[in-house]
């Protein structure tokens, strides 16, 4: 292209330009790269992540081990691989069901305002009241074990948050004229919804929910740290992290630092590709 | 043809459109003249059914649209559909452009093809999302199932001045008075008998708009569709309608033919609004 934009010329704004990109970049790789990990890490776990080689117990780096051994002595890299899956798969789930429910209660509040309006942004702060972590261990000890309960209850305490940016989008969405004319042009609103204002909302929702994506990692990882939420010998991130206390205050960090760093980089990358997305909406509407 | 009578709108305290009535023949040009929140933009939603008047009655060949919408306004829970609660109507004073609700499909298209709209601001009455040519096909799909598409479409674009580049252009890609064309082509694929323009070239510079009314005359004379003129631009109105119709806070003050009301203006604020308009020099 020729006629570029003149501030592309400007070396400085161009540098943070193409700096920006190339952060976005990184983090989409990485975030891609985590949920193949996610769904293949069994299969490329090096080792059996529950076998104890109590010789290598809190050994750095070696063949043997290239990311060192816990104080189990138990491959650090395997329950890193192995463990992507329960410590990933939990949080795409609470992200896809309750950006889909929340969608459909903030856009159904949104668009029809009144009693229905009323009603569900209600119940939505309802919701909102109880701290999500409390209702996840509320649910794991009515429940039990597994990863459905906590996943039920954070995607419930999700909800409310995806519910009422939805309605908001979804109320200054349709004051927009080109809704107006598709209703003038005889579509259903059931139509317009699904396929003009949804498909409009869906960067920013999309943006939310992958942030949500990042506090949902945490909290899971918070509660298998505790123990809680996914059965026994399932090595997830927060329960290696859980597991490397003793090990970090023998001096040998690294099996507790490596999954610290693997749930930080993944939120961070999510985190980055979702801003991404929000402000190339935003300049598309500007 | 289109027939409107005795309108009224209050909004709150507001009355935006006090016993507004006008008629417009079928392939007729009315123009609409009033200065800014003089109640044409309501009277223009209340056409189209996306507003409920509190009086009055809109009427195009011989069907009452506002009956329609009267029979939205029903007791609150007089009746209990559960999975048609959506089309509940919401009777709330703040947001009452959801008079559209409630109608069967066919109810919807015999309104749709009865009055159409081309809206003020072009750059918010496109669907960013979508090519000319998809929102073309989305609404001969929905109108004309059984047309050739690609034809009518390839037709409407030719009609409105539209090129293949334009036609799978993102709105946000094309220039405001391209937009615009697009619009008037989306209102004009349902064959509307009644097509209403709020503004519609309010937004465009002297020389596109210019362009746009030339095309709009030529539309009307091809295609037999009616026009309702909105404007506060009497120097736009003068180029394209055959009568006129002066508004002022919400109520009619003058009427006429648009020679006769431009050349020996009655009422003191018609004057005055011609007076305010630039003339072209001759
Ligand atoms: N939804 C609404 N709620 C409250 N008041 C409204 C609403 N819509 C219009 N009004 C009021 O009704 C009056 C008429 O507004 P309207 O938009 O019909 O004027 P207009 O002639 O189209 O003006 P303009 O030339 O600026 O478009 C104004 O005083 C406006 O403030
Ligand atoms: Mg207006």
């Amino acid at each position: 292209m020729s006629a570029v934009d003149p501030i592309i010329h400007r070396p400085v704004l161009a540098g943070l330009r193409t700096g920006r990109n190339r952060l976005y970049l990184t983090c989409l790789a990485f975030a891609a790269l985590m949920v193949a990990v996610a769904l293949a890490g069994p299969w490329l776990a090096p080792a059996d992540p529950n076998a104890s080689d109590l010789g290598a117990a809190l050994t750095g780096p070696s063949p043997a081990h290239p990311l060192g051994a816990d104080a189990a002595g138990r491959d650090t890299l395997s329950r890193l691989l192995a463990g992507a899956s329960a410590s990933l798969l939990g949080p795409i789930a609470v992200v896809l069901f309750s950006t889909v429910a929340g969608v459909l209660v903030g856009v159904t509040a949104g668009w029809f305002g009144g009693w229905p309006d009323t009603f569900l942004s209600r119940a939505a702060e309802l919701l909102l009241a109880f701290p999500a972590l409390l209702v996840a261990i509320v649910f794991v000890s009515l429940y039990g074990t597994g990863l459905a309960a906590p996943v039920i209850a954070l995607s419930l305490a999700y909800l409310p948050y995806v519910s009422r940016l939805a309605r908001n989008l979804t109320l200054s969405e349709r004051r927009l004229p080109y809704l107006a004319a598709y209703r003038v042009q005889g579509f259903s609103g059931l139509a317009i919804c699904v396929r003009h204002l949804i498909p409009n909302i869906a960067p920013v929702v999309l943006a939310q929910s992958s942030v949500n994506f990042g506090y949902a990692l945490l909290d899971l990882s918070a509660l298998s740290y505790l123990g809680l939420g996914v059965p026994p010998l399932t090595p997830t991130w927060g329960s290696m992290i859980n597991d490397g206390q003793s090990a970090l205050l023998q001096g040998h960090p690294l099996s507790a630092i490596l999954p610290c760093a693997a749930i930080v980089l993944t939120v961070v990358a999510f985190n980055v590709v979702a801003e991404h997305w929000a402000d190339r909406v935003s300049r598309r509407r500007g | 043809m289109l027939e409107v009578d005795g309108l009224s709108k209050s909004y709150g305290s507001v009355r935006a459109v006090r016993d507004v009535s006008f008629t417009l023949a079928a392939g007729g040009s009315l123009g609409v003249v009033g200065e800014s929140g003089s109640g044409k933009t309501t009277t223009a939603r209340i056409i189209l059914g996306l507003e409920r008047p509190d009086a009055g009655s809109v009427t195009v060949d011989g069907h009452d649209r506002s009956l329609r919408l009267g029979s939205v306004r029903r007791p609150d829970h007089s009746e209990r559909r559960p999975d048609r609660s959506e089309r509940r109507p919401d009777r709330s004073e703040r947001r009452p452009d959801r008079s559209v609700r409630r109608r069967g499909r066919a109810e919807r298209l015999r309104l749709a093809r009865a009055v159409q709209i081309v809206f003020q601001d072009p750059f918010l009455s496109l669907d960013p999302r979508l090519s000319a040519r998809t929102v073309l096909r989305e609404t001969l799909k929905l109108h004309f199932p059984d047309l050739d598409h690609a034809r009518r479409i390839a037709e409407l674009l030719d009609q409105v001045g539209l090129g293949e580049r334009e036609a799978d252009a993102l709105p946000r890609h094309l220039s405001g008075g391209q937009r615009q064309r697009v619009a008037i082509a989306r209102a004009l694929a349902v064959e509307p008998s009644v097509l209403v323009l709020d503004e519609a070239v309010a937004a465009l510079d002297v020389c596109v708009q210019a362009q746009i009314l030339n095309l709009l005359a030529d539309l009307r004379e091809r295609t037999g569709t009616a026009f309702l003129f909105i404007t506060h631009d009497l120097g736009v109105v003068s180029q394209v309608t055959d009568h006129l119709v002066v508004m002022r806070q919400g109520e009619v003050v003058e009427r006429g033919t648009t020679a006769e009301v431009l050349a020996d203006p009655r009422h003191a604020y018609t004057r005055l609004l011609l007076a305010s308009v630039p003339r072209p020099p001759g």
